[in-house]
Order: C-alpha cells, then structure tokens, then sequence
C-alpha cells in the first residue's frame, strides 16, 4: 500500500506544535474497472510537546525562535525535510493577525516539503480543527449532525457537520488568553474582545492593576453564555456580533439540529479541571473551562469526547488539508509542484455559457481576474456535468481553448479544476486542441470556492493522482 | 354492450363511491413520481415511520439494494413488487431487444452479423455468437481498412441498451485520443448478435495489432445500460481468455462514457507500448 508523509505545523495563539502522520492510498475500485484512488488510512506517528508560541512582542512573532523548534522537532522524530511529501504549516487564531504572519510561512516553507505551505483564516481553521478532533469521522460513523468548538488561546472555531458534510462554520473572539495575569492576580494583558466582554459586565480591567477571580468568573460565564447564543441555544445579543472574529462566517444551523457537540482546543482540557487553582496558566483558561462545565451549552446538547483536543487543530493540518484528486485526469508532469493558484469559480450559468460555445463572458471575467489578483496565472474551477454527450465535452473543451487564448498571456498553462468525474476527457479534448502551444493540467474530484487558493503536488501513484490542497488565505 | 357505455358505467360508479367517501384516488403520500423505476422514486422511502427518517435517506443513498421498503404483513408492498417487476422488465428489454437504428446511424456504423440468424439462436447458442458469417467477412474486407493498429467496433451483447446509451459517448472519444497519439484507427461498425469472443475473429480477419470491442453487458436489477471495453493484443482464434483486458462499468452510475473512453484509450495506448493485454499487462 502506498502512502505518504505528512507534516503538520500549527503556529496558533498561545501554543505551537507539529505532527508527522502517514497517509496511506490504495485502488479502492475492482480490477476490471476505471481505477479509483482513495486515502484508505491516516495514521499520526509523531507528536510534538505542546510549545508556547515564542512573540517578539504583541504584534510580532519571533519567526527565528519557531524555526529552530520546527528544526528540532524534526530532529526528535527521525525525519528530515526531504521525507516529507505534503504537508501544512498554519497561522491560526490571532497569530494569523499579527504582522509578520506571511513572513514566517515563508521561513518554514523548507520544512513542509518542496510543496504545500498552507495558512488558514478562521473558517478553514474551523473546518480543520473539526476534523482534527474527530468530530467529522464522528458524524460519519454515526450518520448524525455534530458541531465541534475549538476553543485555543485567541479564538473559538466552531463547525457544524451533518454527515460529514460542512453545514457551516464560525469563528469568535473567544479564547483562554484573552487575559493574562500574574500569579497575584495582577492584569497583564486584556485582548479587545476581552475589553467588549467587560465593559458589557460593567467590569473595568486595566493593566497593571489586580482583579479578582470572582470578576473573571464573570467575564468567563459570559463567555460560555456567548457560545451557547452562537449555537441558536439562547438568543443572540448584539454583543456576539461585536466579538466576531473579522472576516469570518457567521454560523448558520440551516434548519439542522445538533445533536451533539464535542470540544477542542487547550480550553477543552480545563473543562473538567473543576478543583484547585483556578489561574494555573496565568490565563482565564481553566476558568472559561469551568464556566463552559456548568454553562447552558453542556445542558442543552450531549457532549461527545473527541479523539483529540489540544492537538486538534495540527492533526487536522497534518492529516486533512492534503486530498487527491480523481484517478482520470490530464496533465503536463512538468507542470507540478504548482502553489497558490488563485482560483476562478464558474457558476453553472457561466459553465453553461461555455457548454453553448459563447467564450466572451469567460474572457472578460478571467481578464477581470487577472487585473484584480495582480496574477499572471488562475485555476478555473467548474462544476461540470454528470453524463455528457461527446459533442457537448467537445464544445465544452473549445471554448475554454478560445477563451483561455484570448486572455492569458502566451505559452501560459491552463489549469482547470472540475467536480464531476470528467477531467480526462475534457483535458484529452483540450489538448489536442491547444496542439501544444500551451501545456494543460485538467483535474477532477476537488471541490473549489471563488476566492480559494489552491496547490497541486508532483502525481503519484504511477502518475494516476495528484495530491490537492484547496485553501483560503487571510492576511488582513 | 360497447365500450362507450361500459366507460360511462364505471365513471358513474367511481363519482358515486368517491361522493360517499368509500374511495379514494387521489395519489398516494408516499410517491408522486411518475416512474417507479426513477432513481427520485426509489430515494424515498416506504417504510412507515421510521425511528430517524433522515439516517435512513442516508443509509439508502449509500446503496442501490432495496431497503428501507416496509412490508405489507409478510409481502412486499405493491409500489416495491412493481418497481422490481419495471426494472426486471427493462433488463429483459434490454437483452431481447434490437439496437435502434438510429442510433448506430448516427455513429456512422455500418452492420455485420455472427453466425446468429435471431435472438433465439443468439442466447441459446454462444458459441455461433463468437463466430463471424461469411457475409460478415467478406463485408468486413470490403469496407474496413486493413491491419490498423486499433480495430474498435460496438456490439450488443446482452444488452442493446448499453449500446443505445454510451456508444456515441465513448466511440469519438477513444477514436480522437487515440488518432492524436498518432495511432491508425480501423473503420468502426456494429456486430450484431456479438459475443466477446467474436474479436479473435474480427482481428484475424483485418489484421488489427489490438482489437477493442465496446459490448453491453448482461443487465441486473440496478442497470440495463452497464458497457464494457475488451481490449485484446494480438488476439487469434482460440486464445486463453486472460489475455483480455476489461473496463468494465461504463454508464451514467458508474463511470461516465465520455470519460471512460478518455481512460479506454490510454489503456490501448499501453497495451500497444508493451505489446500484451490481459494478465501480461502491467497497469
């Protein structure tokens, strides 16, 4: 059985860690029939202790220090970068915030292979720390609707999956270091939504000066009482719109019922601590833990123990963010590793525009899209067609060569990305048009959004997959 | 009495039983669909009051067995009994059946036929259906180029079905694949009353290097429209049956026509590159 390995890295908030795992793939479709690549298994092989995230400052992180304890996590598990196939480095939380975030991607980006450096904004986050929990599997395993909320140091990513399908997902400013205090109970450090929570309460934090654990305790059952409203549990107050996390989605039940949730994230762990000190981090963690324990939240729906907490978020970036391809595709081999291919979506209407042999709208939108991503290259993302006639694939494929002739620069690639099982066909078709002035890459099986980016690995498995990361990028 | 009459009798009884509230004909809750046999109909459940109704559309979509049915006492209820009388219906269709004309008129096929001279003769003798007639032959010879390096031709099998719904998907995709790879591709045609072993003769009589028949296979009670290619290298009359490669699986459920002639074509591709098919293939 073929497999891979996977890092993953997730610099958050208040914690840094990394992971190895390894990913196997096996022909999952009979002998006699079209060959059909799956991930069969994903297994972590290495865990890395849990670090404090090393900040130069409250704006800055010390990229250098998380070099080295990448470098030595390396070390400790055996591997150099070069055995690394895929892998993810993510900025989550406030971290993906903080000024230089895009600058320390770029000093990790040996260590994840020769191809994927990934970041997340809050609602990829959500998604990957809900897999990483193992509320997805979860779902599936029990054909139910699950929400997972990862509550770290800066944020709460919250995921609703039915079946393991996203339903939809969120992302507040809740976290378990949004204060931080010394051992006297002095404030150290109060985040903005922190700030929100408090002047709401008619509590007033400054640093610099004592509080007490009775006001905490306040600020922290607001807190659960926030999450409990973001889950449709109780009202929503204006306030859980103030505390949104910027440029995330707002969670959506979609008529769905939830019924069970399951909790990630360093605050996870603080849930059942309900005895001795309650500021062992100089942080309101194992208080926000607390409050979440006897919170309307816990009442209203079951919980479920997910396969991991702390680390959810990194096993998720470690094992979920790389995905294959379908087993029929086309490609130019020289093409690859390609990253950070922004992506153009087409609507069905569009894609239909193309199926009828009228390219002009795809000119204008793809010469649009080049002028607004200042790109000199895209990835066009259609939806396709489930069964088409020869003559509909066969128009279908012209037009994309007149359009993509009419407004990519020469000797560009074309690079197309569909969902329905018709990639082969189409990129077959397509080159034969093009007659080799541009090289082709036509994929399928991958899911696109407008505005995601995505990567695309060297082919494996004797060339019948290549392995796919679809992300979306946040840098304020 | 004439028919008239008896319509207007039974119009008159039903009135007067629905006014009265003894009958009912207005359609029934459980499925409005049209066709029974439509893949919407079969979605929806029969069983009455299932405990979690969402995880058993679940559990359905995951499968094309017939669960979730109910039962009327020990029986089926009558819409299952009929949807699996339509599907048997269809799958005997689709084997007794000739393939409309149209169809292969539209491929641009010309017809040549086994030693079978009906339907009869084609189930009940297999081994008539392997063979060509000597009209075939010399029809063949006459109209097809000679010793192309791929030979493809469409024939029914046990299912003309199968061919009404992917041949004009599959053919030009294979063809132009294959054409642009620079391959000689033989003039196409449909074998009537073909089995998979008719390709030894086909490629002894044009002298194709490989010989790919795209045949209908036997249909089941989940589809009549299934297709396979058999794929051969240098194929002669009484060859063992593993040098054949198969794709199997070719319609709207299972892989795309379109799409499986794109992969069918680079198959041939190989076989042609090391010069073996079947089990001497390496995939």
């Amino acid at each position: 059985m073929p497999d891979i390995l996977s890092v993953g890295i997730d610099i958050g908030t208040s914690t840094t860690q990394l992971v190895f795992s390894r990913i196997s793939m096996e022909n999952m479709s009979g002998y006699f029939c079209v060959p059909r690549i799956c991930i069969v298994d994903k297994e972590v092989i290495y865990k890395s202790p849990v670090h404090l995230t090393p900040l130069k400052n409250a704006v800055l992180i010390d990229g250098e220090a998380i070099r080295q304890i990448v470098a030595e996590e390396f070390r400790k598990a055996g591997f150099t970068p070069k055995d690394v196939d895929t892998g993810a480095v993510i900025i989550t939380g406030e971290s993906a915030r903080k000024e230089n975030a895009a600058a320390v991607l770029e000093k990790l980006g040996g260590f994840a292979g020769e191809f994927v450096v990934s970041t997340a904004g809050p609602d990829l986050e959500s998604i990957i720390a809900g897999k990483g929990s193992g509320v997805f599997q979860y779902t599936i395993d029990n054909t139910c609707a699950a929400a997972n909320l990862d509550i770290g140091g800066g944020t709460t990513n919250i995921v609703f999956f039915d079946n393991g399908e996203v339903v939809s997902k969120g992302c507040l400013d809740i976290g378990g270091r949004l204060i931080r205090l010394k051992k006297d109970l002095t404030v150290e450090h109060v985040s903005p939504a922190a700030t929100k929570i408090a002047q709401y309460l008619g509590i007033r934090l400054t640093p610099g000066q004592k509080t007490t654990v009775s006001d905490l305790e306040r600020i922290t059952d607001k807190m659960a009482d926030l999450l409990a409203q973001a889950l449709y549990i109780k009202p929503q107050e204006p306030l859980l719109q103030e505390i949104r996390t910027p440029g995330s989605a707002w969670l959506e039940l979609q008529n769905k019922r939830i019924s069970r949730i399951c909790f990630s994230g360093g605050v996870a762990d603080c849930i059942a601590k309900l005895d001795g000190d309650p500021i062992p981090y100089g942080d309101i963690g194992v208080l926000l833990g607390r409050s979440l324990a006897k919170g309307a939240l816990m009442q209203a729906i079951p919980t479920v123990a997910g396969t991991e907490t702390i680390r959810a978020t990194v096993v998720g970036a470690g094992t979920y963010t790389t995905t294959i391809s379908g087993s029929t595709i086309t490609y130019a081999r020289e093409l690859f590793p390609m990253k950070n291919i922004p992506a153009l979506k087409l609507t069905v209407q569009e894609q239909d525009e193309c199926f009828a042999g009228r390219p002009e709208t795809l000119v204008q939108k793809i010469k649009w899209f080049l002028q607004q991503s200042e790109s000199e290259r895209l990835i066009l993302a259609l939806p396709g067609t489930a069964n088409p006639e020869y003559k509909e694939i066969k128009t279908l494929a012209h037009c994309l060569c007149e359009a993509t002739d009419a407004a990519l620069p020469a000797g560009a690639p074309v690079l197309i990305v569909l969902e329905q099982d018709i990639a082969k066909a189409l990129g077959i078709l397509m080159e034969k048009e093009l007659s080799g002035r541009r090289k082709v890459a036509c994929i399928d099986g991958i899911k696109v959004e407008q505005g995601d980016y995505v990567d695309l690995g060297r082919p494996m498995l004797n060339g019948l997959v290549i392995p796919v990361v679809v992300k979306t990028l946040l840098f304020g | 009495m004439n028919q008239e009459l008896i319509s207007a009798i039974v119009e008159e009884v039903v009135k007067q039983l629905m006014a009265s509230g003894q009958l009912d004909i207005s359609p029934s809750k459980e499925c409005t669909c049209e066709d029974i046999t439509s893949p919407e109909c079969k979605a929806s459940p029969l069983l009455d009051k299932p405990q979690d109704p969402e995880a058993l559309e679940r559990m359905i979509k995951r499968t094309t067995a017939r669960i979730g049915v109910g039962r009327a006492g020990p029986r089926l209820k009558t819409q299952t009994l009929l949807a699996l009388r339509a599907d048997h219906a269809q799958a005997r269709d689709a084997v007794m059946k000739d393939v409309d004309p149209k169809v292969l008129e539209d491929a641009g096929l010309f017809t040549v036929q086994t030693l079978c001279q009906d339907k009869d003769a084609f189930i009940t003798r297999p081994d008539l259906g392997r063979q060509l007639s000597p009209e075939a032959v010399r029809t063949l010879k006459e109209k097809c180029i000679p010793n192309p390096d791929v030979q493809i031709y469409i024939s029914d099998g046990l299912s003309s079905t199968a061919v009404e719904a992917n041949a004009n998907k599959i053919l030009p995709v294979i063809t132009e694949a294959l054409q642009s790879k620079g391959l000689t591709v033989g003039t196409p045609f449909y074998l009537r009353f073909g089995r998979v072993g008719a390709q030894e003769h086909i490629a002894e009589t044009l002298g194709a290097k490989v010989v790919c028949v795209l045949l209908g296979e036997r249909p089941g009670l989940a589809t009549a429209e299934s297709m396979s290619a058999y794929i051969t290298y240098n194929a002669y009359v009484g060859m063992p049956e593993s040098k054949r490669t198969v794709v199997s699986n070719i319609h709207k459920n299972g892989t795309a026509a379109v799409e499986a002639g794109a992969y069918v074509a680079e198959v041939i591709a190989k076989i042609l590159e090391q010069k073996a098919s079947g089990v001497d293939l390496v995939k």
